[in-house]
């Protein structure tokens, strides 16, 4: 199989690197300084892409590609391959479902925690040397706050069911409301920002849930209300969520993700209501060890004729 | 017990308040004033001892506020031969000579019921702070890091970790509901085993450690819990082993941990108390896998509110002749 080409469009995981290179010949996109020359050359040979949460396969790679057959992410979310496209070609598209939920649903309540409890703030102040001139400040309790959740997938709901082990009371939107879901349901993102004190975004990016999180939802957030930002960066209109925390409109955030990674607006850096981590969802040795070997195994399942293990297209 | 004194306007029941000189507590004091006499030695010229001598040898109660002024000891304590109740605002009593209370039949409520939600979601926090790396995160997003760095190194997944929690009490169970609902195994170490709990109990911390990934502290500081986390259970827990402590400073021998954190001899640590409060090893400033919190835990304006009402509620229910609302039982 090693003269399977297989385009990685992004340096993601050096042993995802290995692997490929042990079973295909691997190209690395971003080493390419003339990309359009490489493809011309190369792309014979390419019958597969390799993508993740920051680069996928867009409508020119896969028309650079004639030979492609499988696009496999390293995530969950698909936003940067065109499926459409790949439905039209009948190109496979692959990603890591279910391995990386728990990771995802983890940080999602370890920001909640890190934003109302200032663990970030707090930890600074010691290192600052600030504790012996004073005391740190009282922070917000997080038991018992109603959490608002968008997106009732496999990862809203891991994040309902360790919210709930703080006593929190749970509330979500949906496309389309939950039958025999304990959890209450508001029929608009507003409705639902409007009944939380901590809104957290769980769904996929789509064309219809760019900027879900707008200024009507952030203002019925409030003052006090607590945006988690567990999806993509697109899922929030970044410059009014920077300017409704830097005016105190809203009360805190913690971000996961940002509409231009790695840039991150600068002027959330000076403030002490806001936890800022660099897209690390999944990010655990056990966790990206799994997403590579599902990666690795979509391949070889494609190449060798067998059922793909989890396909989306 | 003896008749209460009738209840009227003018004979509210006498309560002793015993705290450390610095503390102001007008919101408190006005409440407590509503239903109780308040005798306040550090509000009077008198010295301690003749102000407890001579005009407490009636009071009933005692409410002991933080590590107060003058020891709750036996010292004191025998200028107080009426004393029937001593309450705490912690939920730790090692500032309380518990024996001798035993001896003369002293009720002693603390108020750990009033903030025990608070003090395990901060664990929890911390928990989830040092497995994840999110201070860590924090700092490199901070500085400019992530787009001249790329990379961000990884963290360790909670799902299926053995946490071993010291001390399963109201902080500590609660700790273990919360850790349960990400996938966490948990065994504990208590004094005694306790019946209907359904996590393994071990008789002593090594042995805990020993079949832990994660130690969360969560007990109260005795004479027998000092130094409980030492050289031993820190060799049993291991390498990658991580040490999140929420009770207090001196459980831990801090020397040998920061000893072990500096060479890469254990995985890490989250840390909200610490021997010499608030100085904090110098050495504990420059690393990445440790989280460093300033005593902080259950300090929240929802515990503090709590914490009052509990108070209140004891001293009420005893003047009541009613259960008092947190018993601490001896064992």
């Amino acid at each position: 199989m090693d003269s399977i080409g297989v385009l990685m469009a992004c340096p993601m995981s050096s042993y995802l690197e290995q692997e490929l290179e042990k079973r295909f010949h691997l190209f690395k996109f971003w080493q390419v300084t003339q990309k359009p020359q490489f493809l011309k050359e190369h792309s014979g040979s390419i019958r597969a892409v390799v993508g993740n949460a920051m680069a996928g396969a867009d409508a020119e790679l896969i028309e650079a590609l004639p030979k492609l057959e499988i696009v496999a992410s390293y995530s969950v979310g698909l936003d940067k391959v065109d499926l459409g496209k790949c439905r039209e070609k009948g190109i496979r598209v692959t990603n890591t479902p279910d391995v990386l939920t728990e990771d995802v649903a983890d940080l999602a309540i370890g920001l909640c925690l890190a934003v109302l409890r200032r663990i970030c703030a707090s930890d600074k102040y010691v290192r600052s040397g600030k504790w012996k001139k004073g005391d740190f400040k009282l922070t917000t309790k997080f038991t018992g706050k109603t959490v608002g959740i968008i997106g009732l997938g496999r990862i809203g709901t891991a994040v309902a069911k360790r919210a709930e082990a703080f006593d929190c009371p749970i509330s979500y939107y949906s496309r389309t409301m939950k039958p025999d879901c304990k959890y209450k349901y508001y029929p608009s993102v507003v409705e639902l920002a409007s009944n939380c004190h901590i809104l957290i975004v769980a769904c996929p990016l789509t064309l219809e849930t760019h900027h879900i999180i707008n200024r009507e939802v952030i203002d019925a957030l409030g003052p006090k209300g607590v945006l988690i930002n567990i999806g993509r960066g697109p899922h929030v209109d970044e410059p009014e969520l920077v300017s409704a925390l830097v005016e105190g409109r809203l009360g805190g955030a913690g971000l996961d993700v940002f509409e231009q990674e790695p840039e991150v607006p600068e002027e959330l850096f000076g403030l002490e209501n806001v936890v800022l981590l660099p897209h690390v969802g999944s990010g655990t040795v056990e966790t990206r060890n799994a997403m590579a070997d599902l990666v690795i195994g979509n391949l070889e399942a494609h190449f060798m004729n067998k059922p793909l293990l989890t396909p989306v297209v | 017990m003896d008749t209460n004194p009738p209840q009227n306007d003018a004979v509210l029941p006498k309560v002793l308040l015993l705290r450390p000189s610095a503390l102001t507590l007008l919101p408190l004091a006005a409440r407590l004033r509503a239903h109780f006499h308040l005798l306040d030695p550090l509000d009077s010229s008198e010295p301690a001892q003749s102000f407890l001598s001579l005009r407490c040898r009636s009071v009933r109660a005692l409410l002991c506020l933080f590590t107060p002024f003058v020891p709750v000891n036996a010292g004191t304590l025998d200028l107080l031969p009426s004393l029937e109740l001593i309450v705490v605002s912690s939920a730790g009593l090692e500032h309380v000579d518990l024996p001798y209370c035993r001896r003369r039949g002293i009720a002693v409520a603390n108020a750990s019921a009033a903030f025990c939600e608070d003090g395990a979601d901060y664990a929890v926090a911390m928990l989830i702070d040092v497995m994840r790396r999110v201070s860590h995160g924090d700092r490199f997003v901070r500085a400019g890091s992530w787009p001249v760095q790329r990379e961000f190194p990884l963290g360790f997944k909670l799902g299926g970790k053995r946490v071993g929690i010291v001390g399963l009490g109201s902080i500590g169970s609660k700790t273990a509901k919360r850790l349960v609902s990400f996938g966490c195994s948990i065994a504990y170490n208590s004094r005694k085993e306790k019946p209907h709990v359904p996590y393994p109990y071990y008789a002593n911390v090594r042995d805990l450690a020993a079949n832990s990934d994660i130690l969360v502290l969560c007990c109260a500081l005795t004479e027998g819990t000092r130094h409980i986390v030492g050289k031993d259970v820190m060799s049993a827990l291991g390498k990658g082993g991580v040490i999140i402590n929420v009770g207090r400073g001196a459980l831990v021998d801090e020397k040998e941990l920061v000893r072990r954190l500096v060479r890469g001899e254990i995985g890490g640590a989250g840390l909200d108390v610490f021997e010499k409060e608030p100085k904090v090893p110098d050495e504990l400033l420059a690393l990445d896998n440790v989280v460093l919190s300033p005593h902080r835990a259950v300090m929240t304006p929802e515990s503090l509110e709590a914490v009052q009402e509990l108070i209140i509620g004891n001293l009420r229910a005893f003047f009541s002749n009613e259960p008092l609302r947190s018993l601490v039982q001896h064992e």
